[in-house]
């Protein structure tokens, strides 16, 4: 049955054929630029996906979208109550409760976004496998939809931070800028993960306990002054180049009026934040290009 | 197939025939799955490092060799029936068309991008069927206007308004016939350099069926290529004049739909 000749009146092989035709292999990696340029014309449906999923998660609760707030001021009261009241972490810490809600809500969008961002692949095996799209558009989808719920957590925080009274300062606007870098690095790691998890899947397990000793590696419950008093020379140094705990700190020194930086010095702090985004989303890009053939396989 | 018959009569000069131009050539071509059985066989850690030490592969993980040397070209504006038993790789064969299946062996070269419109192409089951179509035809690449301009048009061809507005319920509530109707009516929105169609026909009731074999026909004039993978003889004998027989991951046939369909209907009903 196997015919050399895929086509008999030219007397071509297949390979040449297809060469003479301008056929491409199936299923071929386009190059970075290419692809980057496909990511730009998908533009309108990473946000339409966005969109979409923020709707389709709350569409079975009553409340709907209250959720995007009450969620995260659920979390903030429970944390306030263990370490706030019991382990009484607010003697250290003049305004506790601003403190403290700001590092949940900065924190808390990275780690969403690294924790669907395992499934960003692995959950969506029925679309990747039915049409052809930058495989990207998944990941960046949910760092879009986390930031969206965001903006949403930042107006409860600016109100909790007012009622508390912090006065409202011209260093407000730095938020901008901080959340900015930090919505680049979690682009960028939400596609590292998206990766892996597409790979082993095991990931899923791995991740709560991966993210819940780096919440209290950044200093989210309690004051950041804790490492240095505790913590031996070397790994305080380690420390203060954690980028959650530096896109806290940002968030927490625009925010409140009596605050401490971990290394004092804020151009060095920006410099740290600046350069961890820099990192993860140009190296988060590349590492996802790189396996963009292999998604959905298997 | 094209018949190159020399005529009798000597004065008759051989029909010109134009070039055709292939979109879609198979040459050769393996697909391997690689299995994993979950923790089956020996899953003891010390096993499991001293796997990880020797670079062997976990003993559970199974090879299944689904299609094994393939080779054909389609050309520009045919249709092609897959047909063949349960299991025989036609599946299979098409995703490696898509691009969506890596071959072992061998190669597949395509024309664009093929499009695979299966049964199970899921979209959001918790998002009404309008946002669903939007999402799909933006996930195809069309421009936000564009997706406006068509809105109307599938819903209307995928016909779930039938009864009653059924375009903005959450597709969740849908039958399973009318949500393969959608899927089918978004990919088949689209002009495809190659389209490949697995199964979708057979679900969805008969008018659908006329529907979206009328829609398959002008695809395919527009230049488009078609495959098809049916277990409804019917439906292949009525869109495709073009027909593979796969068994066990390899070509049994290769001709005209008659012959091919003749020649499998004797072989199955002889088991």
């Amino acid at each position: 049955m196997a015919n050399l000749l895929a086509d008999p009146d030219s007397g071509l092989t297949p390979a040449q054929l297809a060469a003479r035709h301008g056929l491409r292999v199936a299923g071929e990696r386009p190059s970075i630029s290419r692809y980057s340029g496909q990511l730009w014309r998908y533009r309108h449906f990473i946000s339409a996906y966005a969109q979409a999923k923020l709707t389709a998660s709350f569409s079975n609760a009553r409340l709907g979208q209250l959720w995007q707030v009450l969620t995260p001021l659920t979390n903030a009261a429970v944390y306030f109550l263990i370490f706030g009241l019991v382990l009484e972490q607010n003697r250290n810490i003049p305004n506790f409760i601003a403190y403290l809600t700001t590092g949940l809500f900065i924190f808390n969008f990275t780690q969403v976004s690294v924790q669907q961002g395992t499934q960003a692949i692995s959950g969506n095996l029925g679309l990747i496998r039915a049409l052809h799209f930058p495989r990207a558009c998944l990941p960046l989808a949910i760092t879009a939809t986390q930031f969206q719920q965001l903006l949403g957590s930042m107006v409860v925080l600016l109100a909790i931070v007012v009622a508390t009274g912090e006065p409202i300062t011209l260093m407000w606007l730095m938020l901008v800028p901080a959340v900015l870098l930090q919505t680049v690095f979690n682009a960028g790691l939400t596609m590292v993960v998206a990766r892996l998890g597409a790979k082993a899947t095991d990931l899923k397990q791995v991740m709560p306990f991966v993210l819940r000793a780096w919440m209290y590696g950044s200093g989210v419950l309690y004051s950041v002054n804790l490492f240095a008093e505790n913590l031996p020379g070397w790994a305080t140094a380690v420390v203060q180049f954690n980028p959650m705990l530096v896109y806290i700190e940002l968030a927490r020194i625009s925010l409140l009026e009596d605050t401490h930086l971990l290394n004092d010095s804020l151009p060095l702090t920006w410099l740290i934040a600046l350069g961890w985004a820099a990192v993860a989303g140009l190296g988060g890009y590349f590492y996802f290009w790189r396996g963009e053939q292999e998604y959905g396989r298997g | 197939m094209v018949n190159l018959e020399m005529s009798n009569d000597v004065t008759v000069t051989l029909p010109r025939i134009q070039e055709r131009i292939p979109t879609v050539v198979v040459d050769d071509a393996h697909v391997v799955y690689r299995v994993h059985k979950g923790a089956a066989g020996n899953t003891s850690p010390v096993a499991a490092f001293k796997r990880m030490i020797t670079r062997t592969s976990a003993p559970n993980v199974r090879v299944v060799h689904a299609v094994r040397g393939v080779t054909f070209t389609a050309y520009r504006g045919e249709a092609i029936g897959l047909i063949g038993t349960n299991g025989s790789g036609k599946s299979t064969l098409l995703r490696a068309i898509a691009g969506l299946l890596p071959v072992e062996q061998g190669a597949v070269y395509t024309q664009g991008q093929p499009s695979l419109l299966g049964v199970n192409a899921a979209l959001l089951n918790d998002l009404p069927g309008e946002r669903n179509v939007t999402l799909g035809c933006l996930a195809m690449g069309m421009s936000p206007a564009e997706v406006r301009r068509k809105l109307p048009e599938i819903i209307e061809f995928s016909g779930i308004n039938q009864r009653g507005d059924f375009a903005s319920l959450p597709m969740r509530t849908y039958s399973s016939g009318m949500s393969a109707r959608l899927r089918f009516s978004i990919a088949a929105a689209k002009q495809h350099d190659v389209l490949l169609i697995d199964e979708a026909l057979a679900t969805g009731d008969k008018a659908f069926r006329k529907r979206s074999e009328q829609r398959v026909r002008e695809l395919r004039e527009s230049a488009g290529t078609v495959f098809l993978v049916s277990h409804q003889l019917s439906s292949v004998r009525d869109t495709c004049e073009r027909t593979i027989w796969l068994e066990s991951g390899e070509i049994r046939m290769d001709g005209p739909t008659a012959e091919v369909l003749a020649a499998y209907e004797a072989f199955t009903n002889g088991k």
